[in-house]
């Protein structure tokens, strides 16, 4: 699979009814099959950046490019099966099991009068047996604890097989142990050609995992690149209005707020 | 159903989830770190009980059968020729009771089966696209809506009074039905406050509140002695008028309602996720909603049309689907829909058969449906505290 690239040209958006645009220009080119982490402070326009790319946004001027193509040329359907989101914070009101959630994911192969066919059945469990959930299929979402949970929409994510994979904070609320499991798939969907894009409030886990990294502040993006070029203390303590400290212990980059 | 295994009642978890504020994972998460491991949730879940495919195809059959078995208790139940229940033999013997089952005791129960069905399937759908477990077929205004339609009809018109709940009742009533979900989602585009769903419920019931408020001034100035009785008795809702002629003439929309409904019945699980989710999903989230939305509403304003308000079906009974078969529509949706189909026919054959007078169908819905709400609300104390943790 050639993994995809994702242009941002000029980006103008603003949310209906609100006075304050969110980007007055933005450009981004995000690198195909790598890693991208977005940082920056609430109201950043994190989010908001992810709901462009998945086309659920369409904004005012300025054009969202995937794989060189805008997002109306691509149907419905078709999109969901490149664009793959785990939302921040996802509300589902009902108590589906997880293997009904999962499955979920396979909605874009599948026409409006389909429901999953028995190969379906096989990814979803697959895609739960790789986030280490096979044994929770049966449970109700609303028993899961908030660790379990984040690893089943995951789970979705996977079953949908996207090209492009959106992740908002992914790993907030989340102990130690299933952080590690978190990053570790990604890792390995980016390692099969997909291009992950996730944003965070934790400077360390960008560090860890992303190749490379957005800074923005109020809708624009403060410094763009590579890792090691962007993620400077200097370019962090503009970003978050606090002096920020970068250390180095042997190979890991350590945050610290003075 | 064996009480022990039951793990949730699901619709209470519904319940208590909207009643408080935070709904966020973080809080779930937080909570369970608080009161221990969710292992102790897992034990109480007997794995087989969702989304068994085997076990979800047996309750639906099951369900079908009581279905069946509801409607021929029906037909031999009434007052003729002595109260309850007439001998089959005397079809064949008694033109007379021959006469009864075949056009009075037929179209009435053929209409509170898809009367409790369309409440049902309605019900479920709106719960399912409003992602809101409290909401109910009525409520974008569709029922008040309605309300107003006939009530205007039986003192304006005075359509009542040549032939009691003709023909003008049930056009006017289905179109305020209608009127009532335009009016609340032309309403609910130009609130300038919340999101979609929220500006929805408002709007729907500022409508209803107008609607309502119409029904009101008609029965002030309705004639006590002819109008006012009946348009008392629609808004309880009953069966009592319906011909043949009228339960085929709901025939063609609802059954058409219940099939697209029916098709579309997985789907319906991606349009209960948020937004973003459902459209990343490949879903067109706004219309998809929308074409349900029209489909559910157009059956039930036609339903309603003939059988006045009947509240409650359309609350309960997707409910007891959910927590009979699990929050996937695939089996939620046909369960509730032959569940709404029995307990409709229940309580119609209760309301005619009773007492030597009718009861009115909305009074006795209300009763049984709040009841067993009640009793299930009851009988599971621990499972609720469960939940209340978990």
């Amino acid at each position: 699979m050639t993994p995809i690239p994702i242009t941002l040209s000029n980006i103008h958006f603003r949310y209906e009814g609100r006075e304050v645009s969110v980007f007055e220009g933005l450009s981004l080119e995000i690198p195909p099959g790598s890693v991208t982490a977005i940082l920056g402070p609430n109201g950043a326009g994190k989010s908001t950046l992810l709901h462009l790319i998945l086309g659920l946004l369409t904004p005012s001027d300025g054009d969202v490019l995937l794989a060189q193509r805008p997002h109306r040329s691509y149907s419905r359907r078709e999109l969901g099966r490149l664009v793959g989101l785990v939302a921040q914070e996802e509300v589902i009101p009902f108590s589906f099991t997880v293997q009904e959630y999962v499955l979920l994911g396979r909605a874009p192969y599948l026409n409006l009068l389909e429901s999953p066919r028995p190969e379906d059945f096989i990814i979803a469990r697959d895609a739960l047996a790789r986030v280490g959930a096979a044994e929770m299929a049966t449970r109700p979402l609303q028993t899961l604890s908030g660790g379990e949970r984040q690893l089943v929409l995951l789970a979705r994510v996977l079953a949908q097989e996207p090209r492009i994979l959106l992740l908002d904070e992914p790993t907030a609320h989340l102990d130690l142990g299933n952080k590690g499991r978190v990053l570790s798939l990604v890792k390995q969907q980016v390692a099969t050609g997909v291009t992950a894009i996730f944003t965070t409030h934790e400077p360390d886990l960008a560090a860890a995992l992303a190749d490379y990294v957005v800074l923005m502040r109020a809708g624009q993006a403060l410094a763009a690149g590579l890792l090691e070029d962007v993620f400077t203390a200097e370019n962090l303590s503009r970003t978050y209005d606090v002096p920020i400290r970068v250390m180095r212990v042997e190979n890991h980059r350590i945050v610290l707020v003075e | 159903m064996t009480r022990k295994s039951c793990p949730l009642p699901t619709w209470i978890s519904h319940l208590m989830e909207y009643a408080s504020t935070d709904k966020s994972p973080k809080d779930a998460s937080q909570r369970h770190n608080q009161h221990g491991e969710p292992e102790k949730a897992k034990g109480l879940i007997s794995p087989t009980r969702y989304g068994n495919p085997v076990r979800r195809q047996r309750l639906l059959w099951g369900l079908a059968a009581l279905l069946v078995v509801t409607v021929v208790v029906a037909i031999f139940s009434g007052r003729y020729p002595a109260p309850y229940l007439m001998s089959p033999r005397l079809l064949a013997e008694d033109p007379l009771a021959r006469q009864i089952v075949l056009n009075l005791r037929l179209p009435r129960i053929l209409t509170a089966v898809l009367l409790g069905m369309t409440l049902a399937g309605a019900g479920t759908v709106f719960q399912m696209i409003f992602r809101n477990p409290l909401v109910e077929p009525g409520f974008l205004g569709v029922s008040q809506g309605a309300a107003f339609g006939a009530a205007l009809s039986i003192v304006a018109w005075n359509a009542g009074r040549q032939n009691a709940s003709g023909p003008g009742i049930q056009v006017s009533a289905a179109t305020f039905g209608f009127l009532g979900l335009l009016l609340s989602s032309t309403l609910a585009r130009r609130i300038r406050y919340g999101g979609w769903t929220l500006r929805l419920v408002l709007a729907g019931i500022a409508v209803s509140a107008l609607f309502s408020a119409g029904v009101g001034i008609l029965k002030y100035v309705a004639d006590p002695l002819t109008q006012l009785p009946e348009l008392v008795f629609w808004m309880l809702g009953a069966l009592w008028s319906v011909t043949w002629s009228k339960a085929l003439s709901i025939l063609p929309v609802t059954v058409t309602a219940l099939v697209l409904l029916l098709l579309l019945r997985w789907r319906l699980n991606l349009l209960a996720l948020d937004d973003a989710t459902a459209f990343s999903l490949g879903a067109a989230p706004a219309r998809e909603r929308m074409v349900l939305l029209i489909a559910a509403v157009a059956a039930v304003s036609v339903v309603v049309s003939v059988s006045g308000i009947v509240g409650w079906i359309g609350l309960i009974v997707p409910h007891l689907a959910r927590r009979l078969l699990g929050a996937d529509a695939q089996g939620s949706l046909p369960g509730a829909l032959l569940i709404g189909g029995a307990f409709a026919v229940f309580c119609d054959t209760l309301a005619r058969t009773m007492l030597p007078g009718e009861i009115p169908l909305g009074i006795l819905a209300s009763l049984i449906g709040a009841s067993i709400f009640i009793a299930l609300m009851l009988v599971q104390p621990r499972s609720l505290g469960h939940n209340i943790t978990g």
